[in-house]
């Protein structure tokens, strides 16, 4: 069967809008997607709009009425933090199914800072355990503190480095190096999450035109197009410990056996990743989990540097969600656009040299929701 | 008597206990009421149990900050007990310092009146405390 392509993608610079609109994030980051891809709205057959903020409040629909009524039928997502993923996901499986040869996917959120959650009526919190983001990744930190040693400074490093990557992304809402001593000297929030360890809640949006092969190599596209070589999505799998501590981890590994599956590679393949370092804690856990080194040795991937750019395998290399920042319903299309861009060779400063092949991936979820994950390959054309 | 935070707080006489359920498929342990099992999906199979007050520790976190109007610091617990079940919780007893809060610490269930926030009242609920002679 032939492959999806993405022919244009962009982000808008990850910051605090709050004068702006969610529609109007949305219409800014579509028309610069379509502006990459050297087509009009006019050339889609079809939207697939991820958000969460307002999830029952028809965000696709309001982003067409800005720039433009054609009528296409619109798919709105929330799917926690793969709700962007999901929407270009479901553009995807829709030109693999031969139903349309060109769509749009738009991922964006309008978030409010602070801690997610909370808030209104009679809470457990404190009496039973923390309901805390932090807490909860805090709590997969410690996990794997208990079961191979991992230590507070190797958390950090997570952040001194994806910090470090940030200062080279024009796109990114943080740009400032972050040693060591001042990570773990922040304000701590739940140990050993401190809070330059804990992404940032940011506004932010970004968008993708997907088209067939057949169409892509009609229209001439070809220097611009970037390969989706697989798209893998799951939910949680039963887990013992699932109701006490939810579990990112199993969701992820079903996710990664079966897109090195559908790609037909291995984890050695990959030259990039931007995975879901929602806190320090949750990056190391996942090197592990999408098979970037055997379990027990994320730590030692942090101590000798694989993971920073320059070394075999570089993560987060945008800033991750520690620095880029985090808007929920965009990342996953923020994390498309940023190995797409690498994959194109248009990653200046930060260009991962030779990159062939990247991976992305989300994971999301809370406190007795469940978990979506969605990881997708992508190859230089 | 007060009411509990949580449902799978039961109140029996002038004793309390926390709600559980064994598949008599799998044999797998919930906590909390349920029918259906989510480890092999059996129906009809679950039969309601007491959970066990006694385990171990798995897995904490110092909180520092939590939502707003919460008492910090407080440790959130993640207990193994002894019969098999998975227990979220609130450690007391313990410094709450990570360098003195050892993995596998034996704890019990102790039960507490405290009132949450966002209410005027009290409400019954559970805390894991070290149990006599466990090294903290």
């Amino acid at each position: 069967m032939s492959h999806v392509y993405v022919v244009g993608i962009d982000m808008i610079r990850f910051g605090r809008y709050p004068d702006r609109t969610v529609p109007g994030l949305a219409a800014e980051a579509a028309l610069m997607a379509l502006d990459d891809a050297g087509l009009t709205l006019k050339d889609m057959q079809a939207l697939y709009c991820g958000n969460l903020g307002q999830a029952s409040g028809m965000v696709g629909q309001r982003m067409l009425a800005e720039i433009g009524q054609t009528a296409i039928p619109v798919t709105n997502v929330a799917n926690a933090c793969a709700t962007g993923a999901t929407a270009f996901r479901d553009g995807w499986m829709a030109i693999k199914a031969g139903v349309y040869d060109t769509v749009l996917a738009v991922g964006v959120e309008q978030m409010g800072k602070g801690l997610l959650g909370g808030g209104g009526g009679v809470s457990p919190e404190g009496l039973v355990g923390s309901y805390t983001m932090p807490a909860m990744f805090a709590h997969i930190g410690m996990e794997h503190t208990q079961k191979y040693g991992t230590t507070f400074a190797q958390f950090a490093q997570v952040s001194v480095k994806n910090h470090h990557h940030s200062t080279l992304n024009p796109k990114s809402m943080y740009r400032k190096e972050t040693p060591l001593e001042e990570v773990m000297g922040s304000e701590m929030i739940a140990y050993p999450n401190t809070k330059l360890m804990c992404s940032v809640n940011v506004d932010g949006s970004a968008a993708a035109v997907l088209m067939s092969e057949e169409k892509v190599k009609r229209l001439g596209l070809m220097d611009r197009a970037v390969r989706i070589r697989a798209s893998e999505m799951s939910s949680n799998p039963y887990e013992d410990r699932q109701a006490a501590m939810p579990d990112f981890s199993g969701a992820t590994r079903v996710c990664a056996k079966k897109v090195y599956e559908q790609a037909g590679l291995g984890a050695e393949d990959i030259n990039l990743v931007e995975l879901h370092d929602c806190f320090a804690t949750a990056e190391l856990v996942h090197y592990e989990n999408l098979g970037l080194c055997a379990d027990g040795e994320a730590g030692r991937l942090i101590d000798d540097g694989t993971t920073a750019l320059g070394g075999r395998v570089p993560v987060n290399v945008s800033g991750g969600l520690l620095s880029k920042g985090h808007p929920l319903g965009a990342t996953g299309i923020a994390n498309i656009y940023e190995v797409a861009t690498h994959l194109r060779g248009k990653a200046e400063a930060r260009q991962v040299e030779g990159a062939r092949i990247g991976m992305t991936h989300v994971v999301g979820g809370g406190p007795g929701m469940g978990t979506a994950c969605a990881i997708h390959i992508l190859e230089k054309v | 008597m007060s009411d509990p935070i949580l449902p799978i707080i039961k109140t029996e006489g002038d004793t309390h206990y926390l709600a559980g359920s064994r598949c008599g498929a799998c044999g797998q342990i919930f906590v909390g009421e349920r029918d259906v099992c989510a480890k092999c999906t059996a129906r009809g199979q679950m039969a309601s149990i007491k959970l066990a007050e006694t385990g171990s520790l798995y897995a904490y976190t110092v909180v520092e900050r939590s939502f707003p109007g919460v008492a910090t610091p407080f440790i959130d617990a993640v207990v193994d007990l002894d019969d098999g079940a998975h227990l979220k919780g609130t450690l007391m007893g313990v410094d709450p310092n990570p360098a003195t809060i050892p993995f596998g610490l034996k704890v019990k269930i102790e039960w507490r009146e405290a009132v949450p926030v966002g209410a005027d009242k009290p409400y019954l609920t559970y805390v894991f405390v070290p149990q006599e002679g466990a090294s903290a």
